[in-house]
């Protein structure tokens, strides 16, 4: 409980400290594109008003349906490359594909998918399913043949040792995946919501920016950080919850 | 019950692990394998394990060829990786009778009383990383129990341990054998193992491995046994085939 409580605490000296910071650091600049805390703060509560709340929730609607869809199905290719078979035919396409700055696919994907929500997701869905990729088939591929082994004698069929064997092996590894992913998605959501769209939180910060409406830029920076904040603790509680600390010590 | 007949196995690279080994293991006997590390004793027990095809000869348990042999009649020990460092104590038990389909409920029960056999009570939630190295083995030992085997493959399953805690886990292994009416045929790299556990030694030559001799040793089986001069003598014989001197 004690240490719970001097995290809380050392968190919230974080925060008071970039908040000095930032106010000295305006204070110092001394210009409208670069308010103060308590400016932008006001910005954004004015702007909850104006509906910032319904760009934000449809901004995280876009991320979580990209991880999900990426998650789907980068986990179980990345999984099965344990098997030489598999992996002998999955790691050509990795290796041509995976170097590929995947957002430079964004005119293409818009012209297959139109300008709505479902390219916006597979954009980001499609940069993060190699990186998921990438780390579950390392993870998969490094798995020691001898826990295999252990339960191949026992009579186990493919299916178990997927249970049993390769998932949970690589489960902190993916998590780690998903993490990273999180963050790189946020990223490329800013990307994919700047331009033909009037909605989402990367919208708000290109039109305030138009509109030289610093504080509700502001308010659209911070509020793609809070996008981005829950999903870490999140990731955080849910590790702790379902990852025992030797599941993950075995990867780390 | 084991047999092997002239097996030889060479690897696709083209090493040759094993030559022309031959050897037998009566029902309810106990049979240790020593020899220098890379010798191919682990091979060997994957061999009779069925992962692995010998390249010549035949592996029989049962007087069935291993690769068809049931499964469900043998557990296999392997030294360091026996245990899933994600599952906890209860479920590194469980996994063996959950693989078969049995069901839940059966499964607990079986596994609970396993573990209060192997003194392993209270620490049912832990995980292997959390145990001792001779209480780890315990774990390995109630997986291996918990399919009711009647041969046990064990692959140097004490080598990490320190003196002390081998010996103890000697005797409960001879207690375990001797209480459940297993087959066993251990691979080991220590001579007193394989002359304490070992009703029948095979000492295997350097790689590639062949039977240098087979060594009768019937006073094993008694945890009295340690301490006599004929496990001494039986020692010394042992430790002068394997060509140490």
């Amino acid at each position: 409980m004690q240490r719970s409580e001097t995290k809380r605490g050392s968190y919230l000296i974080a925060v008071l400290l970039i908040g000095i910071f930032w106010y000295i650091f305006s204070l110092v600049v001394n210009s409208p594109s670069f308010p103060t805390p308590y400016i932008v703060f006001k910005a954004m509560m004015s702007h909850l008003k104006e509906g910032l709340l319904e760009h934000f929730l449809l901004s995280t609607y876009r991320v979580i349906y990209a991880i999900l869809l990426a998650l789907s199905l980068a986990v179980p290719v990345g999984l099965m490359s344990f098997e030489k078979k598999i992996d002998r035919f999955v790691a050509p396409f990795l290796y041509l594909l995976y170097p590929i700055p995947h957002i430079v696919l964004l005119p293409l994907i818009i012209l297959l998918f139109g300008i709505g929500d479902v390219s916006k997701i597979i954009l980001i869905a499609l940069i993060i399913f190699f990186q998921i990729l990438v780390t579950t088939r390392d993870a998969a591929r490094n798995v020691s043949e001898y826990y295999v082994y252990s339960l191949l004698s026992m009579g186990a069929t493919r299916k178990d040792i997927y249970k049993h064997v390769i998932f949970p092996a690589s489960l902190p590894k993916i998590l780690t995946a998903m993490r990273i992913s999180i963050g790189t998605s946020i990223a490329i959501l800013f990307f994919a919501e700047s331009f033909a769209t009037t909605k989402g939180l990367g919208y708000i910060i290109m039109d305030s920016w138009s509109k030289a409406d610093y504080p509700g830029l502001y308010a659209g920076i911070l509020s793609m950080a809070i996008l981005g904040f829950p999903s870490i603790s999140f990731w955080k509680m849910w590790k702790k919850e379902f990852v025992n600390g030797s599941k993950l010590k075995l990867a780390e | 019950m084991i047999e092997a007949k002239k097996i030889s196995k060479t690897y696709p690279d083209g090493t040759d692990a094993l030559i022309n080994i031959s050897f037998d293991v009566k029902k309810g006997e106990s049979c240790s394998i020593i020899g220098p590390s890379g010798c191919g004793k682990t091979t060997l027990l994957f061999i009779f394990s069925g992962l692995l095809e010998p390249s010549g000869g035949e592996a029989l348990i049962g007087g069935e060829n291993t690769r068809y042999a049931d499964k469900k009649d043998i557990a296999l020990i392997l030294q360091d990786y026996g245990l899933f460092p994600w599952k906890t104590v209860h479920e590194n038990v469980s996994i063996g009778l959950e693989i078969r389909g049995m069901k839940k409920k059966n499964v607990k029960s079986k596994v609970d009383e396993l573990i209060t056999g192997l003194g392993l009570s209270g620490f049912e939630k832990y995980y292997p990383k959390q145990l001792s190295g001779g209480m780890r083995q315990r774990v390995a030992f109630a997986r291996a129990l918990a399919l009711n085997p009647s041969i046990l493959l064990m692959d140097e399953p004490l080598s990490s341990l320190d003196a002390l805690s081998r010996e103890n886990l000697q005797n409960l292994l001879l207690d375990l054998w001797r209480k459940n009416n297993i087959t066993m045929l251990l691979v080991t790299h220590s001579i007193e193992e394989a002359v304490f556990l070992g009703k029948k030694i095979v000492v295997l030559s350097p790689r590639p491995g062949k039977i240098v001799k087979i060594i009768d040793n019937p006073d094993a089986g008694a945890v009295e046994y340690r301490d006599k001069e004929e496990f001494f003598e039986k020692c010394r014989e042992v430790r002068q085939s394997v060509g140490v001197t």
